[in-house]
């Protein structure tokens, strides 16, 4: 826990988007709130750390600001994967393994993190603390299978080389656009249209 | 009321009751773990399946409410097969450690894998393992066998109002726990060990001790608060092993406060075993006919009595007939000097009884803080306000476990409640203006022949006894006031532990009776050891003054006697025999061992003018405060953890 911060406040920003969260939720149930609160800690901790988690000490500012137990965030906190609850890379690399990514070749996306980012394997965050490596389920991307979600960008249609390319962009702090890693236009067929091609 | 029929038994419930409760009152035995009916209801175990009528699977009787004409089944094959499957569920990742789990005898999941279970598992995977969490001196916990019931969280939440505990996690990986590491902050988490229903909470100082069926039980009454909780002792060889709650509605449902629950330790310690004679300024060991002989010498002149907080009903009535056979007024048993008269005994008790703080739609607490003061008695608070009960206080800001605003003694907080309810701290009547106190509390309370809402919250289980006994200064006596500095020639001290021994003069000859060697004690001239609320057969008297008896589970250490049975022997050698031989013969003696009380007169108290002084903090040590809870190691640790909450967790 030495990773922990001893204080938290939410800047500007936060405050803003707080600021419209919370009126959404009927009065005396502000406690609803407590999902989107927790991302605007984690996208703050990514804006000012470079690291998007969420921390011991935030949690008991949202639970102070909901008027609720800190126990209460602490059990919505672990039980959704999507709030990170250990220091994180700059980079969240999350590999689909389920099947239809599987089948695709999600096992040689998973290759190229590990080799690209020097990475041991899933939980494993890289020694420069540029990457952490995560399994996930379904994303809904299988049209464009396999894919690998980057923070929260998609990138499709990938194999090993163009994983590798991938990662080494964001080594050089370049920012790849998200979607079909082959130029597939959305989820049509690869290589352009097959169906309703005359008239 | 809906009409179902439970296996072919027709009963009729209350709409909104559930299936399970339908099945109850039809006599049907329905397994479960997380559903309790002192708690919300989880759903979450699945154990209490059963099978309705169209319904295409089975339900789980505990969240499905009634309907009209339902036919509901409690054994069919659908059932059996779908308890068995839940039981093969819950058992994968039990650990099969029932040897050495302190559960063992008395778990639930025990009891109902043998009754529902299936003969073996066909699990042979890993089974899952959870690291122990440290929640304080009191609870042990092997979160392995945890079967996620959730009723202690519940129990924390609802109950205790203390939301500490939570599931954190997921699926396989979700765990019971406070998340950070620390001692659970409540005086009621004893309960938790009880509400368990498996070996994953467990009594940290019962740990590896015993075996239920190893155990005598004894009924007895709680002392160390005022609440007057029904107790089991449990003893093993004239050991007391530990203390569990009896169910009693009208009382404490089923809960005990932790002090009650905990402090029994403090009984095998610091005890006064024989008698002791002060000879050349130092108490040296003596026999029980020396000290009678010394008793005799000594206790003449201008002699006088004071009365412990823990003192049986039997023994305070053996004093009092005592000194009055000696023709003695010089009583008392306020040793705080509270302003209590006993003339009325409604200004003495919690009048509305501790029931009817439910029926109560406004409480005013004043100088007292019910939640270290009597846990029970504040968890019952806490459930009216969960029903619409509003709650102020007068004193210091503090966590009541509940909404509760602070108000002053001018409020008009009570004004036009239909049933107002004052709750008034026996600690705040010790004050110079408590008599004005008083007066003022039964004025806002403003009790009528309906519904008096004046309620005095006594400290300790002897005290209500010792004012019902008029055990108080006669027209012409002395109260402990004036018996202090020399105000009296021989004091009788019975189990008074409640005043600084300093106050009492240099010459006075002071008898000390009780069972722990405490101040008082180290100040006395003679010391005759008595039995502690464990060791006798006694009638006890609750804030609300209702009479219970206790009995003995295990007999005084050394040469220490029942305290009636010290007076009486001292009587005959004070050449004032008294007119008993027997327990029985004693308690035939007044009328209150009949349970025959005078009505309580609603007579409002003379008013006096009030100081505007601010109210003290309540003692923040709620683990320590008679000799039996400083003599116990594990009070002692309780109290060092809530000091320092960060080293507890280590």
């Amino acid at each position: 826990m030495s990773d922990e911060p001893t204080s938290f406040a939410f800047d500007a920003e936060a405050e803003a988007a707080i600021a419209k969260i919370i009126p959404r939720y009927p009065e005396g149930k502000q406690a609803s709130a407590v999902i989107p609160l927790l991302y605007q800690v984690q996208y703050q901790m990514g804006r000012q750390t470079g690291s998007a988690w969420v921390p011991r000490i935030a949690m008991d500012v949202v639970a102070e600001r909901l008027g609720m137990a800190p126990i209460r965030v602490y059990e919505v906190a672990s039980f959704y994967f999507m709030f990170n609850l250990k220091k994180m890379g700059r980079y969240h690399l999350q590999v689909c393994g389920t099947t239809p990514c599987w089948l695709r070749g999600s096992d040689e996306v998973l290759r190229a993190c590990r080799d690209a980012g020097g990475l041991k394997g899933y939980g494993d965050s890289s020694a420069d603390g540029l990457f952490t490596l995560s399994e996930v389920e379904c994303m809904g991307a299988c049209v464009n299978a396999p894919m690998l979600c980057i923070d929260e960008d998609y990138h499709e249609d990938l194999n090993y080389e163009r994983t590798v390319a991938l990662i080494e962009a964001l080594k050089r702090g370049e920012r790849p656009a998200p979607g079909s890693s082959i130029g597939r236009q959305t989820s049509a067929p690869e290589g352009g249209p097959i169906v309703l091609v005359e008239g | 009321m809906a009409k179902v029929t439970v296996d072919g038994i027709e009963v009729e419930i209350p709409n909104g009751a559930s299936v399970l409760q339908a099945c109850e009152a039809a006599g049907k035995e329905i397994p479960r773990f997380c559903y309790h009916e002192r708690l919300s209801v989880a759903g979450n175990c699945r154990m209490c399946l059963v099978e309705v009528e169209k319904a295409p699977k089975p339900v789980a009787s505990c969240a499905y409410p009634v309907m009209e004409g339902m036919k509901i089944f409690t054994d069919t094959a659908m059932v059996r097969n779908a308890r068995r499957g839940v039981m093969e569920f819950l058992l994968i990742n039990h650990p099969l450690d029932c040897p050495i789990c302190d559960q063992g005898g008395e778990c639930d999941l025990q009891d109902q894998a043998v009754a529902y279970g299936k003969d073996s598992s066909r699990f042979d995977e890993q089974k899952r393992s959870v690291k122990d969490k440290n929640i304080g001196p009191l609870i042990k916990t092997v979160m392995t066998r945890c079967i996620q019931c959730t009723r202690c969280i519940r129990f924390a939440t609802e109950v205790a109002g203390v939301p500490e505990l939570g599931a954190t996690g997921r699926g396989e990986t979700m765990e019971v726990g406070t998340y950070v590491e620390k001692a659970l902050s409540s005086e009621l988490s004893g309960n938790l060990i009880d509400i368990c229903p498996v070996g994953a909470l467990t009594s940290r100082p019962y740990a590896f001790v015993s075996r239920p069926w190893e155990l005598q039980k004894t009924d007895s009454i709680d002392v160390l608060d005022a609440t007057g909780t029904p107790i089991r002792i449990d003893t093993r060889g004239g050991e007391v092993l530990r203390i569990l709650p009896r169910q009693d509605e009208a009382i404490n449902e089923e809960w005990l406060a932790d002090r009650g629950r905990f402090s029994f330790d403090g009984l095998k310690r610091r005890r006064l075993d024989r008698p002791w004679i002060r000879r050349n300024g130092k108490l040296v060991a003596a026999t029980w006919p020396e000290a009678f002989s010394a008793i005799a010498a000594n206790f003449k002149g201008r002699i006088g009595a004071v009365v412990g907080d823990t003192v049986d009903a039997e023994a305070i009535f053996a004093l009092k007939s005592l000194m009055t056979a000696l023709g003695s007024e010089n009583l008392d048993c306020r040793q705080q000097g509270e302003a209590i008269t006993g003339e009325h005994r409604a200004h003495h008790l919690f009048n509305t009884a501790i029931a009817g703080i439910e029926a109560a739609d406004r409480l005013l607490i004043i100088g007292s803080n019910p939640r270290l003061e009597a846990p029970v008695i504040n968890a019952r608070i806490r459930k009216a306000t969960l029903a619409g009960l509003k709650v102020a206080y007068v004193g210091p800001a503090t966590d009541l476990t509940y909404a509760a605003t602070q108000v002053g003694l001018d409020t008009d907080f009570l004004t036009g409640a239909e049933r107002p309810m004052v709750i008034l701290g026996r600690a705040a009547l010790a004050r110079p203006d408590g008599a004005a106190l008083l007066a003022h509390a039964w004025a806002l309370a403003n009790p009528t022949p309906e519904w008096n809402g004046f309620n005095l919250l006594h400290s300790f289980g002897g005290q209500v006894a010792a004012l019902e006994l008029g055990f108080l200064p006669g027209p012409r006596g002395l109260n402990l006031a004036a018996m202090m500095g020399g105000g009296v020639d021989a004091l009788w001290l019975l189990g008074a532990d409640g005043f600084d021994p300093a106050r009492i003069g240099q010459n006075t000859f002071v008898i000390y009776q009780g069972h722990h060697g405490d101040a008082a004690a180290a100040r006395a001239d003679i010391i005759l050891p008595g039995a502690a609320y464990t060791e006798k057969d006694a009638t006890w008297l609750n804030t609300e003054g209702r009479m219970q008896r206790g009995w003995a589970a295990v007999l005084p250490p050394g040469e220490a006697r029942e305290d009636w049975k010290i007076i009486r022997a001292a009587s005959a050698i004070l050449g004032k025999p008294l007119p008993f031989d027997t327990i029985e013969a004693l308690r035939g003696k007044h009328p209150l061992f009949a349970g025959i009380v005078p009505e309580a007169a609603l007579e409002a108290p003379p008013p006096a003018p009030l100081s505007g002084e601010a109210f003290a903090a309540a003692p923040g040590n709620y683990w320590q405060v008679d000799p039996i809870t400083r003599a116990s190691e594990t009070m002692a640790e309780c109290a060092r953890s809530a000091a320092t909450p960060a080293l507890a967790a280590e």
